[in-house]
């Protein structure tokens, strides 16, 4: 069941992240025509909320998928399976969510 | 034709004439009969039907019986070795007996509802169910896929396309009544989410079925399971 729900978070994650990769390279492309600043960013990004939500999902998504394809990995290259692979999953989960997030709401405030 | 056969011990090297539509089963069997009898090597069918003389030829698991050596010794050379990812017993002969358990453990047999009293089911073979079924139920298994597979190679545990195949085809069955309980049985890091589709096993299947398809019909079968509550 666990797995299961794994591997369902994992691909909605995914095509989550498909979207988000293309529209982050699509204003990536669009942005730097013709040079690219700070303030250029952060004019764009500043109490945006329609960016502000968009990259928490970004970073979300990479928060929950990033770790479970870690898992395989781990399980597969290192043969690191049982609980203390978990746990520290679950950090790694949460050290992505942290840092993204800080850095979200870094260029929104 | 020079043949570099791999042995438990060493590489054995033999010389071993070319014949018109010779297989690789006939080299070994003519090596084992002409040049050397302590070779031990497993066949029964001589047809393909049995899947017990699979071996690596040229690095690639394959069906001997059935594998023309015009087809596979390009430059007049084979190397033939016992297939990878099972114990070795002897020289060319490994033991089965991990890949068979593993069908048992993904609950690989039928069981049905009926008795010999009752009607026989009626399934049409063109309903979508029972077309899925049949893509997969001519295995053999001769073990290429599960000799093939880099998956089974990282996790020992894994249940292999094989007997994931198997489950499959038994989910599918409309005469099945628990086709629940191999769900259970397959999803998960040893079943069907470890597959990371890299179609090793359905590009060396020699009855040419995709145990990739099937896995990935495990998954989506299991998350709507998931979805509604029922694994």
């Amino acid at each position: 069941m666990t797995q299961t729900v794994l591997w369902l978070a994992q691909r909605v994650t995914a095509a989550i992240l498909a979207v988000c990769v293309v529209v982050h390279l699509a204003t990536i492309i669009y942005a730097v025509q013709g040079g690219l600043t700070a303030a250029e960013i952060l004019g764009r990004t500043r109490g945006n909320t329609a960016w502000l939500v968009f990259y928490a999902v970004f970073v979300a998504a990479a928060a929950i998928h990033a770790p479970i394809g870690l898992r395989a990995v781990l399980g597969e290259w290192l043969k690191w399976r049982g609980i203390w692979r978990e746990v520290f999953l679950v950090f790694f989960a949460y050290t992505l969510l942290w840092f993204g997030l800080q850095a979200v709401i870094g260029v929104f405030g | 034709m020079r043949v570099l056969v791999k042995r438990s011990s060493a590489v054995q090297e033999f010389e071993v004439p070319r014949h018109p539509s010779q297989t690789v089963l006939d080299v070994v069997t003519y090596i084992q009969r002409k040049l050397d009898p302590t070779l031990a090597y497993r066949y029964a069918c001589r047809v393909g039907m049995c899947g017990s003389c699979a071996m690596t030829v040229n690095g690639v698991p394959r069906w001997t019986c059935r594998t023309h050596v015009d087809n596979v010794a390009g430059n007049d050379e084979l190397q033939i070795g016992p297939l990878k990812n099972l114990p070795l017993i002897r020289d060319l002969v490994t033991d089965m007996s991990e890949f068979f358990d593993k069908w048992a453990r993904a609950q690989g047999r039928f069981q049905g509802g009926r008795t010999k009293h009752d009607d026989f089911e009626k399934v049409s073979p063109d309903s979508p169910d029972r077309k899925a079924a049949d893509a997969g139920i001519e295995c053999i298994g001769c073990a290429v896929c599960y000799s093939a597979c880099n998956v089974v190679a990282a996790n020992p545990d894994y249940l292999g396309p094989a007997a994931l195949n198997r489950a499959w085809t038994l989910v599918k069955d409309a005469r099945s009544v628990d086709a629940i309980d191999k769900l259970r049985a397959v999803a998960g890091d040893a079943g069907c989410h470890a597959c990371h589709t890299h179609m090793d096993c359905t590009e060396r299947c020699p009855k040419h079925i995709s145990p990739t398809a099937a896995i990935a019909g495990l998954k989506r079968a299991t998350a709507k399971a998931a979805l509604k509550g029922e694994l």
